[in-house]
């Protein structure tokens, strides 16, 4: 082992889930042709004056205040001014020295133990538009880019963290968790492939060197698009600045920060060109947009209306439900909707560890296998609710309840059909009691058994009355029969 | 401050400006002019001042989120110099 | 009367009592501008077809008893800072010279509701940076009092076409006394508003903080109408005021009594033109024969003003202006050119072996964009976007641009302060009556200190108008400058009326047109 620790920081775009731009009423869908989504305001023309929207803002405070973050009272728009074709004015109205929240914290934990849980400070959230697109055909050989400014002026919330992160599976786990939170309070799809979810990394090691600790230069990594490739990045990039160290010994500050873009197909990061003039971003107040300011029952009712949030989830299936930490992080984990199937199916039982163990297991693999989302389930809660019914009074003898699961998904039948539909028919009491006499009656010997202590001679009627009626279900056979010699 | 022609050559590169030499030779003469002019404002005593970007002091203007129109891709592109009927065309961005 | 010798207020009479048709007057109007625009200069382009389709459409309605607006047929004239859907709006610059707005400014939009009649685009300094319509990429606007003097700017030509009759009203833009200064070396009135009262939506921004619309005409009255009809909230605008609008042209008739009047200390210093200052001393009294109380009050800041005033609006016009880069509209450089003259640089370096140059050799979009800016913007535009880059820039933003920032609400705090004293304040409009053209070619300082008596309401955000109060021996116009707290324009027009009815400068003519 390197006598090095990783330290890492995260910079996250989130697309807030608004229907219409930042600053203009232009749609966000995704996927529209080039360049139809755009107006006078988001070209950035001539005359063009921007208006903030409201759901944005609100959005953006949401997930603050669920970042446990503080709310300054006052907040305003500055311009951060670069030339870039796909930003049209040529300057991005985003927030600098007053951002709309600062000083939050996401805690994050492994359920199987693999690193101590850990606070991770957020530094701040704030608010700015996104840029366009620039498309570069290089297979056609073209020597022009092309610009589409459909998704110019989309909301973004840009979080950056503190760089409390010491490994590349803790920063996966942070990010699991971010997007876990802010799907859970609707903020966002935080779909990926689709931009609605950017990581950008900043990363350097500290190293116990013979003079004391020693920080490398730190390295800000772009272009990773999955939280998998966020890991292996990572990963690379510790050991690429170990082995550099190791050649250079270059310390922090000695060398300017560097950029670095992930080359997936390679497995590596490659250092990406940038010119000294382009860090003076000359930020100042946007003179169009007036400041926005908060009040505290303005957060505190957003406080309220966000719901349960996963960790305080977790926790209350663990200790109202008695779940495993395991099991629980496994629901709340694939998202609000599942914990709530799991919580109705076990309403209708009351046995969540029954629900628990169906949930985590059955239904999750199939909709693995469909790669479905719950909503889109052919058992509803009620259906699943009702087989764990039929299985704990006996009507669905235990080893044959996952045939009579399979049914229900199948053919899409409720429990009792699909008990018919696999041959199961629940078998009258009445009747089993008189097939049990009648057992007891030709099988004197089994009775003279159970009287002399040997209870497991009833195994020998079971296993007939299964031959006769095959839907018998065995433990209550056991129960009767042990009845009726007690009684006789 | 003084300003020197290479803080002209700078701030040209920032400004995205390209300034000829009699241009940055002029320029350096009357922007030190300028600047030495206002360099005034430095004997104003503004301790504890708060600064005043907008005219008028108001705040919250928010408009619903509430999707409009957008431009026909035609008007969009109408007045670009060079497009190709789908998209802005500029000299590759690449490898800047 | 003559129509074209009636003001905006009574030409409106003669429309409805149908004494003439609005068809009739744009005939006329259009009539003087062909006759005399020649030699003024003060129009880009005119209308004509369009301008008269429209009166006599509007003739039309009129005569079928149809609604109209409150403009109904009378032309106005519109400084080329406007978007108008559909039309070109150039800002006097190369950069804008074949943009055509998808869309109209609010302040458009409000216009055609009024039915009034767009006659046609006026002269400017480019992006509205200058005072005297000099650097407007196109041509020269002059004085219609003197040609050989300038009509003031940077909506020069508006004053320009109001004083010679080629338009009873116009709409221009002030951002440190674009209106105001014109109005007064041109003999009419103009007026800048509070900022936030008139949209600035679809009006080509130069310094966002300071821009703002206002109204020019032949009397304080027509002004008042004129800026009724262009003030009032739109949600299209973040600083525009949600506050209603009085009915300025119902009470500018109502003198104020007990009104006091405000003249500024420091306005008085070395520098001012005797003439004008005598003009001036000659208000207050007639101020005081109407029953007004004179009080004499200081603007203690008042001489960082200027200072104050090229720091913000540069700095906001530097980013403002980032956006024209030859992409998504406007001038672009020619590329076979610029590809050619980056391969003869890239040749010369390599010769050189000079890597340190290669290596700070533009890329071509880089190289496409600083030529495309370098070839589309003229001097003073560039001269205020390098001056607005270098005070946001890193390591001067402190002692330039935040400081400005920090004086500039000092000097708002003075007029506070002086408001509490008194109702209006008045002063000169410029040290003294308007330059040859030409004259201040050499010197961009001393061009910047002429705008000392108007940037402060900018800064301040209040409202002042310029009416005119004087002529110099060399029968030039004076200007009298009024200043109100922001949100007090009725109170401006009001005073100003009083002051317009106890005298008739208004009255004169410039002798180009009489």
């Amino acid at each position: 082992m390197p006598e090095y620790s990783t330290i890492i920081g995260l910079e996250v775009h989130v697309q807030l889930a608004t229907a219409s731009k930042l600053f203009c009423r232009c749609s966000t869908q995704f996927g529209a042709e080039p360049n139809t989504q755009t107006c006078p305001v988001c070209i950035g023309m001539p005359g063009s004056l921007p208006v903030m929207n409201r759901e944005a803002f609100r959005l953006a405070l949401k997930t603050a205040v669920a970042l446990n973050c503080e709310i300054p009272a006052f907040t305003k728009w500055d311009r951060k001014q670069y030339y870039y074709p796909d930003l049209p004015k040529n300057y991005q109205i985003s927030q600098y020295d007053l951002p709309m929240s600062q000083h939050g914290h996401l805690d994050i934990n492994d359920s199987k133990g693999l690193f101590e849980s850990k606070r991770v400070r957020i530094r701040r959230a704030h608010l700015e538009e996104d840029a366009g697109k620039s498309l570069h055909d290089e297979v056609a050989g073209k020597a022009d880019s092309l610009i589409d400014l459909n998704r110019t002026g989309t909301p973004l919330l840009e979080i950056v963290t503190e760089p409390d992160l010491r490994s590349p599976m803790e920063a996966k786990t942070f990010l699991t968790e971010l997007r876990l939170l802010l799907t859970y309070i609707g903020v966002s799809d935080c779909n990926m492939q689709e931009g609605s979810l950017r990581v950008d990394a900043n990363v350097n090691l500290h190293i116990s060197a013979p003079q004391g600790n020693v920080a490398t230069p730190i390295v800000e990594i772009k272009n990773m698009n999955s939280f998998r490739v966020v890991e292996r990045a990572l990963d690379y990039e510790a050991q690429r600045q170990w082995r550099e160290w190791q050649e250079t010994h270059q310390q922090l500050d000695e060398v300017p920060k560097q950029t670095r873009g992930w080359d997936d197909a390679a497995g590596v990061t490659r250092a990406q060109r940038s010119k000294e003039e382009s860090s003076d971003y000359r930020y100042f107040p946007d003179p169009d947009l007036v400041p926005v300011t908060v009040g505290h029952s303005e957060v505190e009712q957003l406080r309220e209306s966000l719901g349960e949030l996963p960790a305080a989830l977790r926790e209350r299936l663990v200790t109202d439900r008695g779940l495993s930490a395991y099991d629980a992080d496994v629901l709340v984990n694939q998202g609000r909707p599942v914990v709530d199937y799991f919580l109705d199916v076990t309403r209708r039982t009351g046995d969540a560890k029954a629900a628990a163990n169906w949930v985590t297991q059955d239904v999750l693999r199939l909709l693995k296998d469909q790669n479905a989302g719950i909503d889109q389930f052919p058992v509803a809660a009620a259906a699943l609710a009702d087989l764990i019914q039929k299985i704990k009074n006996g009507e669905v003898p235990s080893p044959r309840a996952r045939e009579v699961f399979q049914a229900m998904v199948e053919r899409r039948l409720d429990a009792s059909a699909a008990m018919n539909a696999v041959g199961i028919s629940a078998v009258d009491e009445t009747e089993l009691i008189a097939l049990c006499e009648q057992l007891l009656e030709a099988n004197p010997r089994t009775i003279a058994d159970v009287r002399s202590g040997k209870t497991q001679a009833i195994g020998a009627l079971i296993g007939k009355a299964k031959k006769i009626n095959p839907n018998v279900d065995p433990t209550r056979v056991r129960e009767i029969c042990l009845e009726l010699i007690a009684k006789r | 401050m003084s300003i020197s022609r290479q803080d002209i050559e700078k701030v040209a590169l920032l400004a995205r400006l390209q300034l000829n030499e009699s241009e940055l030779q002029m320029m350096t003469g009357q922007l030190a002019q300028i600047v030495a002019y206002v360099d005034l404002l430095a004997e104003v005593d503004t301790e504890g001042v708060e600064p005043m970007a907008h005219a008028v002091e108001v705040a919250n203007v928010f408009e619903d989120d509430v999707v409009r129109p957008s431009l026909p891709r035609e008007a969009a592109l109408a007045n670009a110099p060079h497009h190709d009927e789908r998209g802005y065309l500029v000299p590759a961005v690449l490898g800047e | 009367m003559p129509v074209l010798q009636q003001t905006a207020t009574e030409l409106l009479r003669s429309l409805e009592s149908r004494a003439v048709s609005s068809a009739e007057l744009t005939k006329a109007y259009l009539d003087r501008i062909q006759s005399l625009d020649g030699r003024v200069g003060a129009f880009l382009r005119v209308n004509s077809d369009q301008a008269l389709e429209r009166a006599v459409e509007i003739d039309a309605r009129r005569a079928q008893g149809k609604s109209i607006g409150r403009l109904a047929g009378l032309p106005v004239a519109v400084k080329d800072i406007f978007c108008a859907q559909g039309e070109v709006t150039t800002c006097a610059s190369r950069m804008l010279e074949n943009f055509r707005a998808p869309y109209d400014a609010t302040v458009i939009a409000r216009l055609r509701e009024a039915d009034a009649v767009l006659i046609g685009r006026t002269n400017m300094d480019e992006f509205a940076m200058g005072g005297a319509t000099e650097n407007s990429a196109f041509q020269f606007t002059r004085n219609p009092w003197d040609l050989e003097r300038t009509p003031g700017g940077s909506s020069g030509g508006s004053a320009a076409a109001v004083a010679a009759g080629m338009a009873p009203l116009a709409i221009g833009t002030d951002t440190g006394g674009s209106i105001r200064q014109p109005a007064g070396l041109c003999g009419v009135v103009g007026m800048k508003p509070t900022y936030g009262r008139v949209s600035r939506y679809g009006v080509v921004a130069y310094a966002s903080s300071l821009d703002q619309v206002g109204p020019f005409g032949q009397s304080v009255e027509d002004v008042a109408l004129l800026l009724e009809i262009l003030s009032g909230h739109d949600p299209l605008d973040s600083t525009c005021l949600e506050v209603s609008v009085p009915s300025y042209s119902k009470t500018v008739n109502e003198p104020l009594r007990g009104l006091r009047i405000g003249w500024v200390r420091e306005h008085f210093a070395a520098g001012l033109d005797s003439e004008v200052e005598a003009a001036i001393r000659a208000v207050l009294e007639v101020y005081k024969s109407l029953g007004a109380t004179i009080h004499q009050i200081s603007l203690p800041h008042s001489k960082y003003a200027v200072a104050t005033y090229y720091l913000i609006a540069a700095s906001e016009a530097s980013s403002n202006l980032a956006r024209y880069d030859g992409v998504h509209y406007g001038y672009r450089t020619d590329e076979t050119q610029m590809l050619t003259e980056l391969a003869a640089e890239r040749k010369q370096l390599e010769r050189a072996g000079d890597r340190g140059g290669l290596e700070r050799l533009d890329a071509p979009l880089v190289r496409m964009y600083r030529r495309s800016r370098a070839e589309g913007f003229g001097p003073e535009v560039k001269r205020r976007i390098i001056l607005g880059t270098y005070a946001l820039s890193a390591g001067y933003y402190d002692a330039y641009y935040l400081k400005a920032l920090k004086v500039r609400r000092l000097i708002r705090q003075d007029f506070d302060r002086a408001f509490e004293k008194v109702d209006l304040i008045a002063g000169p409009i410029t040290a003294a009556p308007a330059n040859r053209i030409g004259e201040m070619a050499d010197d961009v300082l001393a061009t910047y200190l002429l705008d000392l008596y108007t940037v402060s309401a900018n800064l301040a955000g209040i409202p002042g108008l310029c009416l005119p109060c004087g002529r110099s021996t060399s029968v030039l116009p004076i200007g009298l400058q009024l200043q109100a707290p922001a949100l007090q324009e009725e109170k401006l027009l009001r005073g100003a009326q009083m002051y317009e009815q106890a005298t008739d400068w208004h009255l004169a003519r410039p002798p180009l047109v009489a």
